[in-house]
């Protein structure tokens, strides 16, 4: 049933709760403990697996076609800025552990904050650019592409 | 039923629907729109909301003009060729030329971007994908999306968008319901930028349990970006154009890394090729200017997507499937196979677990592929989504009304699946496209478009009435009853799904006929919908949780119904391999090289169909 909790990790704590874009992840009443409250909506996105300080949630692969006995695991660290799997086959004869970056710089520091940004000006709001452009389109001096510089006409119909 | 009743009052710009179109809204308005309240309404939360929750492993548009790769125009004729020709190519080459600067944000702001480690530019995965570390994705551009708006209210469900009393065809605003609280939220707003998603699940899924959850395009896409403009009266354009994809079997993980980067190819099951002996046919159904497999081996123009699907779906109908994709060869190559497994997790996990549970290691077996049921959405491979203006200096007259990416109703601005006829607008472009929405909708305001906005206590007392009365109809009738969910007097949210699914499948060109439908069951499929839509008074929900699941389903209802209607309309074969019209089975340039618009009259329900022309601002050549 795509994601399930372990009863003696989960505390009850609803990070999976929060994050759940699918809205199945609830508290059970009775246990105070998370669960998937409906199997036949989850994506297996990870999304409250990743999110999980204990460790309490994994998946099993959707009932119609997936075999048991195999597991794929997630360490999603954002201070370190990387995430880090194990996939292991129900044959046992694959076991990988692969790692990748998530992000190139400290987590949330680095984007641009508009409200400080100067107001633009009159012309710019009567043009057609964007905030930062015709800068960040190519990284130079260049400026935005219209028909005109394009060379390009408009015509109806069919053109094939 | 209801608990409080919250207002949120003088709102600017608010966003109903945060993936990557609405967090591209909301982040750019502030820049526009100083001194305005921007707010977002989001039914998950913003920080793993909409399509790409789970990551991408690639940013599938970006022109690379920096580096002299593509220009927007070049784009334009990727996506036409593509769609069969149905495109808009002022969205288009507009979404094209502004694109690469979004990506930019992005990796100033963190994203891994792969760099090719010889020419330093991004790595590429084909002519328009580039390669990332996208598991952050969603995370990402929230925070920015975070650092611009005034307020945030996440888990809150947009049902109904709200109307002008004052001013008749022009938005005022929203309400919705958390659905933790279940209290009802209404939001007067000057201007509305839809950001919700296309449609999963209203087809019949492949799968039969647990697995209808691990559809192609997310199972929370509840074609709520349609059901909120059609139902504001908004004009709709190509909702016919359903997509089919031919994707890895059960799991459904992309196919566009092991095509384009690890080179890999497919096969059917006795290990031949066999697209091209399915050409000459389909040339016939189609013509030449659309498939030409002479010339596109000579200009690397590509096969459209549609057509490929053609092929599979008739080798595996002659007898010799599956279909597979040879993998073997480059997964030799230990680098490769890296990168095979790094896709799946970075944006389908469910493939990855599908595979450790079948043992199929792509180095010592070719997996096999199939085609999907049909979704509805505009952002990918399909352009489904509202008539909406282009910008000023691209948009013949019967493109343009003053707004860039705003709807035929007054304030109601659109992004990502919303949009219509912007097909491979993918991530970055759906992002871009709520940029350009929010630069429109700040100026509509500033031109003073907003005044005298009314709504009326009775709209939204009304309307507060609809919203619960899933809840209140449970609790009138569930006594009826010892236990368990049949009931004379109701369905739930999950028996309707199933009753939508069964209908579109079979009357409106599902899995289970082969993508086939005509005129006869199409008009079978709009009466049972309207049958539906009785009975869609009657659904009840015995929590909140369920009266999310209600509203749902009833966004993908009136999708649905949108569909059949376009679908009935153009009388072609437009697109070989999402649909057949077995009453037309070609393609007709002659009576439908044209967009196909709709509008359903709020009030009647009554549908009105037009051909609206299409406009090429790009030749064929390159």
């Amino acid at each position: 049933m795509p994601t399930f909790v372990y009863m003696t990790r989960c505390d009850g704590c609803g990070h999976c709760v929060d994050i759940c874009p699918s809205d199945i992840m609830h508290i059970d009443k009775t246990y105070r403990r998370a669960y998937n409250i409906e199997p036949n909506m989850c994506w297996e996105c990870y999304s409250c697996v990743k999110a999980c300080p204990q460790n309490a949630i994994d998946v099993r692969g959707y009932a119609d076609f997936a075999p048991l006995g195999h597991s794929v695991r997630v360490v999603r660290d954002e201070e370190k800025g990387v995430i880090a799997w194990r996939i292991k086959f129900r044959n046992g004869k694959k076991d990988l552990n692969l790692m990748a970056p998530i992000t190139t710089k400290p987590w949330g520091k680095h984007i641009t904050k508009l409200a400080d940004q100067p107001a633009p000006s009159q012309e710019m709001r009567d043009s057609q650019l964007l905030f930062n452009e015709p800068k960040y389109i190519r990284m130079d001096d260049g400026d935005i592409h219209t028909l005109k510089s394009n060379g390009l006409k408009m015509k109806q119909g069919v053109q094939y | 039923m209801a608990t409080k009743t919250i207002v949120e009052d003088n709102i600017d710009i608010l966003v109903a629907g945060a993936g990557l179109g609405g967090t591209g809204a909301a982040w750019e308005a502030r820049y526009w729109g100083q001194d305005k309240k921007i707010v977002i309404a989001e039914k998950a939360n913003i920080d793993r909301s909409g399509a790409v929750a789970q990551g991408l492993y690639a940013i599938n548009c970006y022109m690379g003009t920096r580096w002299g790769e593509n220009n927007p125009e070049d784009h334009v004729r990727y996506a036409r060729i593509d769609l069969m020709g149905m495109v808009r190519e002022d969205l288009l080459f507009d979404m094209a030329r502004h694109v690469d600067s979004a990506v930019h944000h992005f990796e100033e702001w963190g994203m891994p971007i792969m760099r090719d480690p010889d020419k330093g530019s991004y790595l590429r995965e084909g002519r328009w994908q580039i390669m990332i570390h996208g598991e952050s994705y969603k995370p990402l551009v929230a925070e920015a999306a975070k650092t611009s708006a005034d307020k945030v209210f996440n888990r809150v469900c947009i049902t109904h968008l709200l109307m002008d009393d004052a001013k008749e065809n022009r938005i005022a605003g929203a309400v919705g319901f958390n659905v933790r609280t279940g209290n009802y939220h209404v939001f007067k707003s000057k201007t509305v930028i839809c950001g919700a998603g296309g449609a999963s699940n209203i087809f019949k899924p492949r799968s039969v349990g647990e697995g209808a959850g691990r559809v192609w395009y997310a199972p929370w896409s509840s074609g709520s970006a349609y059901a909120l403009m059609i139902n504001a009266g908004a004009k709709m354009t190509q909702m016919e154009n359903r997509i089919v994809l031919a994707r890895f079997k059960d799991g459904y993980g992309p196919v566009g890394a092991y095509f384009l980067h690890l080179k890999t190819y497919t096969q059917n099951g006795y290990g031949e090729e066999y697209e091209s002996k399915w050409f000459p046919a389909l040339q016939e159904m189609v013509g030449k200017e659309y498939l030409d497999p002479e010339l596109s081996h000579a200009t690397h123009r590509p096969i459209p997507t549609c057509l490929r699907n053609h092929a599979i779906i008739n080798e595996v109908n002659a007898g010799r499937g599956p279909s597979h994709m040879v993998t073997m060869p480059s997964f030799q190559d230990p680098h490769l196979e890296e990168i095979g497994w790094h896709n799946f997790l970075g944006m389908t996990v469910g493939q990855a677990v599908l595979w450790a549970a079948t043992d199929v290691d792509p180095k010592n077996e070719n997996p096999e592929l199939t085609t999907s049921e049909p979704y509805v959405m505009g952002s990918h491979a399909t352009g489904s989504g509202a008539w909406c203006s282009g910008p000023e200096d691209l948009s013949p007259p019967e493109y343009y009304w003053g707004y860039n990416r705003m709807m035929t109703v007054e304030g109601l601005f659109g992004a990502g699946d919303a949009v219509g006829g912007t097909p491979h607008a993918f991530s970055s472009g759906s992002f871009t496209e709520g940029r350009l929405a929010a630069k429109a909708a700040c100026k509509y305001i500033d031109d003073g478009k907003a005044e005298g906005i009314n709504v009326s206590d009775k709209q939204i007392n009304d309307l507060k009435e609809v919203v619960f009365k899933p809840m209140e109809h449970y609790t009138v009738h569930r006594n009826e009853i010892v236990a368990g969910d049949v009931n004379p007097n109701y369905h739930n949210p999950r028996q309707f799904q199933d009753r939508l699914q069964k209908l579109m499948d079979e009357y409106g060109g599902g899995v289970t006929v082969n993508y086939m439908t005509n005129d006869k069951l199409l008009n079978i499929g709009l009466k049972k919908l309207q049958i539906m839509e009785e009975d869609l008074e009657k659904i009840a929900a015995k929590d909140f949780h369920e009266l999310l699941r209600a509203w749902e389903i009833k966004h993908r209802h009136r999708t649905s119904e949108c569909v059949l209607q376009h679908t009935l309309f153009r009388k072609e074969t437009r697109w070989p391999g999402y649909y057949y019209r077995g009453d037309a089975m070609k393609l007709d340039d002659e009576n439908w090289h044209v967009l196909t618009v709709s509008r359903r009259d709020p009030s009647t329900g009554e549908y009105t169909m037009e051909k609206a022309p299409l406009y090429h601002l790009v030749d064929e050549a390159e």
